[in-house]
């Protein structure tokens, strides 16, 4: 993973980057959104996204966008964090810890898998 | 909530809902005069006069999802029962300012917590919005400013590796450059206090 120290490195980093996005198409775009509404901060979703981002930067994860909501009406279930990847169906878990958004990060964005275990019917 | 960071975190999502395209987090830390003040300033839509002390009502919200917002009032609780303040200050159209002040020492003065992640989320998540970060201790600072950053990286993730470690980097050195010897410097202090009755 190259660092960057300077302006130059990061327009290189830019030049990579939109040239990987170039190369996958637009269904391979993955998309996490964290909760963050007062509720999902009290309920750890700061922890929750801090895993998430912190995975991403270990294991070198490209092309997957990390943003965050307000509260979405489901409270008691917070952290609450939504997965999209593609032109799919978006899909929403409640109640994601540290281990859980770990493992939601291995099955759905990375295998492709849904995770039914954590996942809410909305 | 547990720590400040989780509260200023709290706030700058407001921030968000207002529509914001430039949000600025002030942290200071004053150990002489001995006060704890944290800013967040918007140039979002603004809150209408009449509006501000319902805002500070736990029974008020302007989401549509649930009846009550309490992330204000909590501040506001938290902050008068360390000596401190929460105060609002909006025009329509202008954008929103909010103050909330603590005695430092107070012993139920929230901690600061985890003050970077709180940034690094805001930074990461809201590609479009302006952060700026100034945070001191006594007379040392540190300004975070992402604009020319989310200019150059206009069209990429923010999320991509490379790009995330370096702004946690950029955030994180610069907060524990700043925090670091102000933080021995108290503990010496405190060391010192605990000292004093033997010796006497």
């Amino acid at each position: 993973m190259p660092t960057i120290n300077s302006l130059d490195d990061l327009k290189k980093v830019r030049e990579e980057a939109l040239r990987k996005r170039d190369l996958k198409s637009a269904s391979g775009q993955k998309q996490i959104i964290i909760g963050m509404g007062t509720c999902g901060i009290a309920a750890g979703a700061r922890e929750t996204m801090k895993a998430i981002l912190e995975k991403i930067e270990r294991e070198n994860l490209t092309g997957i966008s990390v943003t965050q909501t307000g509260c979405i009406g489901l409270c008691e279930m917070e952290p609450i964090v939504q997965v999209q990847v593609g032109d799919s169906q978006r899909i929403t878990y409640g109640k994601v810890t540290n281990e859980i958004a770990a493992q939601i990060i291995d099955k759905h964005i990375q295998g492709g898998e849904i995770f039914k275990e954590y996942m809410i019917n909305l | 909530m547990k720590e400040l960071s989780l509260h200023i975190l709290d706030i700058a999502e407001n921030s968000v809902a207002a529509a914001a395209s430039k949000v600025t987090i002030e942290v200071r830390e004053d150990l002489v005069s001995d006060r704890l003040r944290i800013r967040i300033s918007d140039n979002g839509k603004g809150i209408a006069p009449e509006k501000i002390n319902q805002i500070l009502d736990p029974f008020t919200t302007s989401r549509t999802t649930r009846k009550v917002g309490l992330g204000i009032p909590l501040l506001k609780a938290a902050a008068e029962i360390c000596d401190g303040f929460l105060t609002i200050e909006s025009i329509i159209g202008k954008g929103t300012n909010l103050i909330v002040e603590f005695r430092h020492s107070h012993i139920d003065r929230m901690p600061m917590g985890d003050l970077t992640s709180t940034i690094l989320q805001l930074v990461i998540s809201y590609p479009n919005i302006n952060w700026i970060f100034i945070y001191s201790m006594n007379e040392k600072e540190f300004i975070f400013n992402d604009q020319l950053l989310k200019k150059e990286l206009e069209g990429i993730s923010l999320s991509e590796p490379p790009v995330l470690s370096f702004i946690r980097q950029e955030i994180e050195s610069g907060y524990l450059s700043i925090q670091t010897p102000a933080e021995n410097q108290k503990n010496t202090l405190k060391e010192e206090q605990k000292c004093q009755p033997s010796i006497v």
